[in-house]
């Protein structure tokens, strides 16, 4: 029992010290940024491999979501009589939940695992100790543009998902469930907010944008510089993201649709 | 454009006196000094896992002593502000053990990105001091190869390249000759001596390469068990009396430095065995 109660605290006391550091990190990397507004074309190649590369499996899900949805959602309504109202279920489960929520788990597999890799194989290879050792401050170079494109490229991402998902729901709508065109998108235009649903959901998206970008360069720069420490903190980007957008999500929806 | 503190001739260019640092429950080092003066290639050999690359990490101000100074160019180098310590870090070089190269960029890139971080200068001109330094090296026509292009000993020049672009007046070898063949070894053997004579540079080889390193060093320090055992010239360091040295300088298996790991005895560890 005692060993149990001591394990508990030395691991309770860890991971403060981790999250800890992992504010500290955040904060210089934050107060490093000003550079990029200098040196535009550091945050454009980063902006090109986390946001660009991430682009075919978010378009390839957003549509597959969408249609799925499509499919469900008609299932449900149609006994109801209430079929015409298969827009706006799409489009409200899209912009409040699914696009920010579904871009953010795919972010962290795709872009999320790929920034802590490379970041702790820099850091295990002395790449960033010989940065440091050339007055260029890693946390500057490489981590601040790496924080920043992971910041703006998943709102957009997120976007780009609720569109496609919303296109692909109409499609299998219209096309193969015989929903009336002109009600998917006139019931989804007078029930869908601006204000409320889809400015929340892109809100939504840059706090998972920071999380995901934070996690997953803190989780390389921190690593353990061997192998195992590099596959470590990768597995580990994926979950503690995972986790942490999915709680994350469920406090937001609270607090926005009350 | 380096603002360049003129340092008094009699004082030495890198000072370490009484140091005492010690990382995760051992102590590495117990009151060691050592002191470069300018224009010198000083040695630091030990074993392996005596904090050699440790204390090249003190000098350059990545890790900060306990106790002790670590002083470069007079200014003590833990108690810099960050910004100082980034400036004083533009006059010095580091080769590192891996070559620590950047991985997605050409040699010419890797030579050409101190430059870039750093000054303002055209292209052409940047073009111009890379090529000089990959020259230097020997290896210009390698410019165009990626690091994993590379050779092991190629990418330690490549490194040295990048190392000296900026004009440092210190360069710091970390196990410069570690896993090379023999024509690589004598290669960067020659450059690590030849560059230092013409480009007045000072440096500090850390290594446990005895040969090599005592061919080409003006003094050595010998470290073991966090102090200097010896230090001297090489002759001085041949000639030594001390058990210690010769084992280290001999290439002895056994001696103050046992062969074997400290353990309990053989007869408790397999009679443990037998009775399980």
């Amino acid at each position: 029992m005692t060993d149990w109660l001591e394990r508990l605290g030395s691991s309770t006391l860890s991971n403060m010290a981790t999250l800890g550091r992992a504010i500290l990190f955040l904060l210089r990397v934050v107060a490093g940024c000003g550079e990029l507004v200098r040196r535009p074309r550091l945050l454009m190649r980063e902006l090109y491999s986390v946001g660009v590369l991430t682009l075919v499996i978010i378009v390839v899900s957003g549509l597959f979501v969408g249609m799925v949805l499509s499919l469900q959602g008609y299932y449900t309504l149609v006994d109801f009589g209430a079929e015409q109202s298969l827009g706006v279920l799409v489009a409200l489960s899209l912009t409040r939940e699914l696009g920010p929520v579904v871009t953010a788990l795919l972010f962290a597999g795709r872009a999320g695992s790929a920034l802590t890799a490379e970041i702790g194989l820099m850091k295990a290879t002395e790449q960033l100790a010989g940065m440091e050792m050339m007055a260029v401050d890693p946390e500057r170079r490489v981590i601040a543009p790496r924080l920043i494109a992971a910041l703006i490229s998943l709102p957009l991402l997120a976007v780009i998902f609720t569109l496609l998902g919303i296109f692909g729901a109409y499609v299998v709508g219209t096309a193969l469930l015989g929903v009336d065109s002109g009600a998917f998108w006139s019931q989804m235009q007078a029930q869908v907010s601006f204000a409320d649903d889809v400015l929340n959901g892109v809100i939504k998206s840059v706090l998972f944008g920071l999380v995901a970008g934070w996690i997953a360069v803190f989780n390389g720069y921190d690593c353990m510089p061997t192998s195992q420490g590099v596959s470590r903190a990768t597995t580990q980007t994926v979950v503690v993201t995972s986790l942490v957008v999915l709680a994350l999500d469920f406090v937001l929806t609270a607090l926005m649709f009350d | 454009m380096r603002a360049k503190t003129p340092v008094p001739e009699s004082k030495a260019l890198i000072d370490v006196s009484a140091l005492v640092f010690s990382r995760g429950g051992r102590l590495l080092f117990n009151g060691v000094d050592v002191t470069v003066q300018r224009g010198e290639v000083v040695a630091i050999m030990g074993p392996s896992g005596t904090g050699k690359t440790t204390l090249l990490r003190l000098i350059g101000g990545q890790l900060s002593a306990q106790s002790g100074q670590v002083e470069v160019a007079g200014q003590p180098v833990d108690t810099l502000s960050r910004r100082a310590l980034y400036r004083l870090r533009r006059r010095m070089g580091v080769l590192f053990q891996s070559g620590a190269l950047f991985t997605d960029l050409t040699c010419y890139d890797n030579v050409a990105f101190p430059l870039r971080e750093h000054t303002d200068l055209p292209e052409a001109l940047i073009r111009i001091i890379v090529l000089m330094k990959l020259e230097a090296v020997g290896l210009r026509g390698a410019r165009d190869l990626y690091p994993s292009e590379l050779s092991g000993g190629m990418a330690r020049r490549v490194s040295l390249a990048r190392a000296l672009a900026l004009d440092p007046e210190i360069i710091l070898y970390d196990e410069p000759f570690a896993g090379q063949d023999p024509i690589s070894m004598g290669a960067l053997m020659k450059l690590i001596r030849q560059l230092n004579d013409t480009l007045g540079l000072t440096s500090v080889v850390v290594s446990h390469d005895v040969d090599e390193t005592l061919s080409i060093a003006d003094r050595a320090y010998v470290l073991s068990e966090g102090q200097v055992v010896e230090s001297g010239t090489p002759e001085a360091l041949r000639a030594s009396e001390s058990a210690w040295v010769r084992q280290f300088i001999d290439a002895r298996p056994d001696g103050p430095v046992p062969f074997h790991y400290p353990a309990g005895s053989m007869a408790d560890d397999v009679s443990e065995a037998q009775s399980q």
